[in-house]
């Protein structure tokens, strides 16, 4: 049991989190804010940096009650630990990037309801040392800043023509992309582009499940 | 040769055993056909600016069908017509102001195109396999990408060769915004109204604007039995119904007055016949049962009058078609015929 603990690759899971296990191009989780915040870049790195420090934070607590939490009131009892973090954030969020928080505070909000930071606590923060589990939250919430960036990045471009706020071109090409429409889009050709990536350079296997 | 023979006679194969000549490039080939007279219609009122945006709207689309298939390494299906089919139809909806240098709109059909057959119908698995009819999936796309564009209406002028023209607002838009009376006073006179809209002799997209051109395709294609009466029918019904009863206003205050409205604006304007008898009968995103064609019709039509009366957009029946295409699996499976022999379960 130990042997097998000790021969996690700390390395390895953070490379897990952002590439064979991202949590929007490969678990397809948590497409909801994909779609709702990434009118931007600057909008979804804010939210992939939240997203981060929740997962980190929620996946370190988990990790270290896990033995007292009774198995059959574990799932509210990680809604706990979610909420308080995310509140945590919440409020630091309003107090130190106001004009972000404007604009997108009720997201920051909705990150209790993520369907991935569940996801991540129940699979491995409960299972494991808190070391991985740190690790492990550090991956997927990089996965998911990494996911986020990249979307905002081709909506933004194409829809604003601006990136994080700074205009680039003149004309806005393609101005669906900046609607909810446009996420989809965006959402579904990266989606299909990073995994036919993975599959063809590095033999990996396709997205699977899907979620909110 | 005599060996082959009698082993095919052998050969015993699962139905069906009778085989019609039907096959699918064939009927897609017919249906191009059948849009000719509307197509020629729109050239002859639009000029070369028709021609070129609908050639493009072709070209674009037969090429990146091709490309794509290429390109994933599939079987080649550009032949059998249906990307011809997408391009055509796409060019028949766009409005002819899109041929312009300055300012610079060329791109539109083309990226209408390339999005109507790679990601509505190729990114899905190709020909029978799309969700959404093609043409107006690319249609919506540009519409909501180049909203100032796509919303330039020219005039209809007889003469062929002009390629500068007089802008316009088409008969729903003036409808929409200025009212009945307006729409009259620009035609003349109702009847004069009634006749040109029935002729085609106004402002809209290329291939939308002759109802006589469509019917007479329509016509043929309903002869030939390849679209049947159910979804038309049950979608002009209802939007004929519908714009009885909810499509009057009061000439003073402007309020909704009920069953004061006119029918057959509604009916000959807008790409209402376009859409009834080529898009929502696209044999791949409606339902294959007959009762379930007509709910799919008659949802159509709401939805159409929904957005005309209520919506932001004068014209409504694209988006009430792609609407509808999203409940065709629903109700292909609440309407679903019962399989001969099979006993009923019993509903506990």
């Amino acid at each position: 049991m130990s042997n097998a603990e000790n021969k996690i690759s700390y390395i390895g899971l953070v490379k897990n989190g952002i590439f064979s296990e991202n949590p929007i191009f490969k678990v397809a989780l948590s497409l909801c804010p994909a779609v709702a915040v990434t009118s931007g870049v600057k909008n979804g790195f804010m939210m992939g940096i939240a997203v981060l420090f929740v997962q980190i934070m929620v996946n370190i607590t988990v990790s270290i009650v896990r033995k007292f939490i009774h198995p059959k009131v574990r799932i509210p009892s990680y809604m706990f630990i979610i909420a308080t973090w995310v509140t945590v954030t919440d409020l630091s969020m309003a107090a130190f990037a106001r004009d972000v928080y404007a604009q997108m505070g009720l997201y920051i909000k909705l990150i209790v309801a993520f369907a991935i930071i569940l996801t991540r606590a129940e699979l491995f923060a409960s299972k494991q040392k808190v070391t991985p589990s740190f690790f492990d939250g550090l991956g997927v919430g990089a996965g998911f800043l990494f996911a986020l960036v990249i979307i905002g990045f081709f909506r933004e471009l194409l829809g604003k023509g601006s990136l994080w706020g700074y205009p680039i071109i003149n004309t806005k090409p393609l101005l669906i992309m900046i609607l909810p429409t446009g996420g989809f889009f965006a959402v579904g050709i990266l989606m299909g582009l990073f995994n036919w990536i993975g599959i063809k350079f590095f033999g990996g296997g396709g997205a699977s499940g899907g979620g909110h | 040769m005599a060996d082959l023979k009698k082993e095919h006679e052998l050969i015993v194969s699962v139905s069906p055993h009778i085989r019609d000549e039907e096959t699918t490039s064939r009927i897609m080939w017919t249906v191009n056909l059948s849009l000719l007279p509307a197509f020629f219609l729109g050239f002859y009122f639009f000029g070369l600016k028709a021609l070129f945006v609908t050639a493009l709207c072709i070209i674009s689309s037969v090429l990146s069908e091709y490309f794509f298939q290429k390109a994933v390494k599939k079987k080649l299906t550009v032949n059998d017509g249906s990307a011809f089919l997408t391009g055509l139809l796409l060019g028949m909806n766009l409005p002819p102001s899109l041929w312009s240098f300055n300012p610079f709109t060329i791109h539109v059909p083309i990226i209408g195109s390339v999005i109507a057959v790679v990601i509505t119908k190729q990114f899905f698995g190709g020909l029978g396999y799309n969700i959404f009819n093609p043409a107006l999936i690319g249609r919506a796309f540009v519409l909501i990408s180049f909203p100032k564009a796509m919303t330039i209406w020219t005039e209809p002028t007889a003469a062929f060769l002009a390629l500068d023209a007089k802008t316009t607002a088409t008969p729903l838009g003036i409808l929409k915004e200025d009212g009945l009376a307006k729409l009259i006073e620009v035609f003349g006179d109702k009847i004069n109204l009634y006749a040109e809209l029935f002729n085609g002799h106004r402002a809209g997209s290329i291939g939308e604007t002759s109802v006589l051109a469509l019917l007479i395709g329509a016509g043929f294609l309903l002869y030939k039995r390849y679209i049947t009466w159910h979804i038309p029918i049950s979608f002009l019904g209802t939007v004929a119904a519908l714009a009885w009863i909810f499509g009057g206003k009061s000439p003073e205050t402007g309020k909704m007055l009920l069953f004061a409205g006119d029918p057959l604006i509604h009916l000959l304007s807008g790409g209402l016949m376009l859409g009834a008898f080529f898009m929502a009968t696209d044999y791949v995103t409606c339902p294959s049962v007959r009762k379930g064609q007509i709910v799919f019709g008659i949802g159509c039509g709401a939805l159409t009058m929904l957005i005309r009366i209520k919506g932001g957009y004068p014209e409504g029946v694209m988006f009430a078609i792609l609407l509808m295409n999203c409940f065709v699996p629903l109700i292909d499976r609440a309407m679903k015929s019962d399989v001969f022999g099979a006993v009923k379960e019993k509903k506990k």
